[in-house]
């Protein structure tokens, strides 16, 4: 009985989210949203997958990685060489983007996920400089110059990536295999003692992780005219950071909440370009002393509503967003 | 009678050295299938060290394991588990975030038929799998009385429901050798008696051989059939309660040496 249940308000969340598609299609097509909100509502969608893919890393499995930037610049560039240099199509140029960073996230999972807290961040945190040194002196790619890329992201592309994204990390983490990395994260050693293989759990939710920030990588490449290694560097690993740890670790909710609100508020505040990080750290300072489990804890919206007895139908509304 | 039997666990001049340091040394320990034994010792003795010999958390530097005739060294601890030996753990470490449900389905893991893609494209395959591990996880919790707190977080339960709760959680993993290490530390009394109780119904239950640390010690000479005693990562004695009990090299461990 619970299954029908949840699945009606899967149903439910997927066409409110189509009806919230369908409307923000109507508004670009008739040009009432302009250039600006559009490319708004474009970081939105690209910083919610990066948030819901660093999630899974972070806050179901437990792996402290700041090293997401470097997964988002090898999406970036691999489907950018997709399309540019080869003439593939968009959809296959992201799914190649995608299988790039999953690849890489193999690469560098299998020796450095060996490695606990403290260490494993600075792993992480290299081979992200790694990435974008090698993309600094590979010629074919443009160099430190950058590379040329023809604008192809759409709001249909960013609308769907989101939707297939969330739905993928929540049906993961949802299932015995998400319980098996959660385990790892409450406590590695108990974890090991029934009958995990840690190692295993550990580098598939950092191989799935880098697979959706490669995707992002792909369409944050097309959003562009051009991207350049110094879009990539540790700080745009940071933000990536903050919007996971913001947002609450371990709710894909929250993830996806805080990617909404920090993209509108970094947004707004380029119209103050000179107070503009002072009011952003001072947001986060804020925010870390007053609700330091982040905005949603570790709970989802939909287990709010459970409890009052009502359906999800909100939590989609604001997962399309 | 029972002697006829083939050992279930058989440890062989087993030992560990850390640098320079001899934590267990030339351990010769056999269990036969459904035996209730007591590990004692002193603190510092080897104990817990020994527990994690047996379950691949150390890799011994000397001697073999093996159950059932099967060798298990260099397996790592989660094939260990899959093999058939789980434990507890001297502080409790449960899944504290996750529900008391939740905590036992995580050892149901390993033998769960569904994978990743079936559960990322929710096929029909995962949503069998998954009700069949709650409704075994609902019948085992009734076993324990943990089932109306099936949805709690495990870290909100009482410390004596805790303790239950990672006993239930190592019998899910379905082990043929059950492990406890200090599961009454921290009891009281009435926690102790019903933890005795709980020892007495798995093994008749689950056909079960358990192996168990504990310091307290009417416990442990009421309800094991045979003692090992451990001192300085040496075995120093073995045999029936009342042997041990009388046992001079025992008293001597304990109480140290008489003053002559």
């Amino acid at each position: 009985m619970t299954t029908i249940k949840r699945a009606k308000g899967f149903w439910l969340s997927i066409s409110l989210s189509l009806i919230f598609f369908a409307v923000v299609q109507v508004l670009i097509g008739g040009g009432s949203l302009n250039p600006f909100y559009q490319n708004t509502l474009m970081f939105i969608g690209i910083n919610i997958i990066l948030a819901a893919s660093l999630h899974l890393i972070i806050g179901i499995t437990g792996q402290f990685s700041i090293g997401h930037a470097g997964f988002l610049a090898v999406g970036a560039y691999a489907s950018a060489v997709m399309t540019m240099k080869l003439e593939m199509p968009f959809y296959a140029a992201l799914i190649v983007g995608g299988l790039a960073s999953a690849l890489a996230g193999l690469i560098i999972g299998i020796p450095s996920l060996r490695l606990k807290g403290d260490y494993l961040a600075i792993a992480t945190l290299g081979f992200g400089e790694i990435v974008r040194i090698m993309l600094l002196n590979i010629d074919y790619v443009g160099g430190a110059s950058g590379m040329q890329v023809s604008h192809l992201t759409t709001w249909p592309w960013v609308f769907a990536s989101v939707i297939v994204t969330i739905i993928v990390i929540r049906n993961f983490t949802s299932s015995t295999h998400g319980r098996a990395c959660i385990s790892i994260r409450e406590d590695e050693t108990a974890a090991d003692s029934m009958g995990i293989n840690t190692t295993y759990y550990k580098v598939v939710a950092f191989a799935i992780g880098a697979f959706f920030a490669g995707i992002a990588g792909g369409l944050y490449a097309h959003n562009f005219y051009i991207i350049q290694p110094s879009n990539f560097g540790f700080l745009k690993s940071f933000d990536i950071l903050i919007l996971v740890v913001l947002g609450g670790l371990g709710s894909l909710s929250g993830a996806v909440l805080a990617a909404i609100l920090l993209t509108v508020v970094t947004t707004f505040l380029q119209d103050y370009p000179e107070t503009r990080m002072i009011i952003y750290s001072l947001v986060l300072i804020v925010m870390m002393l007053y609700r330091p489990q982040g905005l949603m804890g570790t709970k989802e919206i939909t287990s709010m509503f459970k409890r009052k007895g009502g359906s999800s139908h909100e939590k989609n509304k604001n997962t399309a967003a | 009678m029972k002697k006829i039997k083939t050992p279930l666990l058989k440890v062989d001049s087993v030992g560990i050295q850390f640098g320079g340091l001899k934590a267990v040394s030339d351990v010769n320990v056999e269990l036969y299938p459904g035996e209730l034994i007591g590990l004692i010792g002193p603190n510092g003795a080897g104990k817990t060290t020994f527990f994690n010999l047996l379950t691949g958390v150390y890799v011994p530097t000397e001697g073999t394991i093996s159950l059932e005739g099967e060798n298990l060294k260099k397996l790592p601890p989660y094939k260990i588990t899959q093999k058939g030996i789980s434990r507890t753990f001297q502080n409790i470490r449960l899944f504290s975030e996750l529900s008391v449900i939740d905590n036992v389905k995580v050892a149901y893991h390993s033998l769960s038929k569904h994978g990743i893609l079936s559960s990322i494209f929710r096929m029909p395959i995962h949503f069998k799998g998954e009700k069949e591990m709650d409704e075994k996880a609902i019948e085992f919790l009734k076993i324990f009385n943990l089932d109306q707190y099936k949805d709690e977080k495990a870290k909100n339960l009482p410390y004596g429901k805790q303790r239950r709760l990672e006993i239930a959680r190592a019998l899910a993993a379905n082990p043929k050798l059950l492990l406890l290490d200090e599961p009454a530390a921290g009891m009281n009394p009435q926690e102790t008696h019903e933890l005795m109780n709980l020892i007495a119904l798995i093994r008749e239950k689950f056909d079960l051989t358990v192996l168990l640390i504990e310091h307290d010690m009417p416990l442990v000479m009421g309800v094991c059939e045979r003692i090992y005693v451990l001192d300085h990562g040496q075995l120093i004695a073995q045999g029936k309660p009342e042997e041990i009990r009388n046992n001079p090299k025992v008293i001597e461990a304990y109480l140290g040496e008489e003053v002559s």
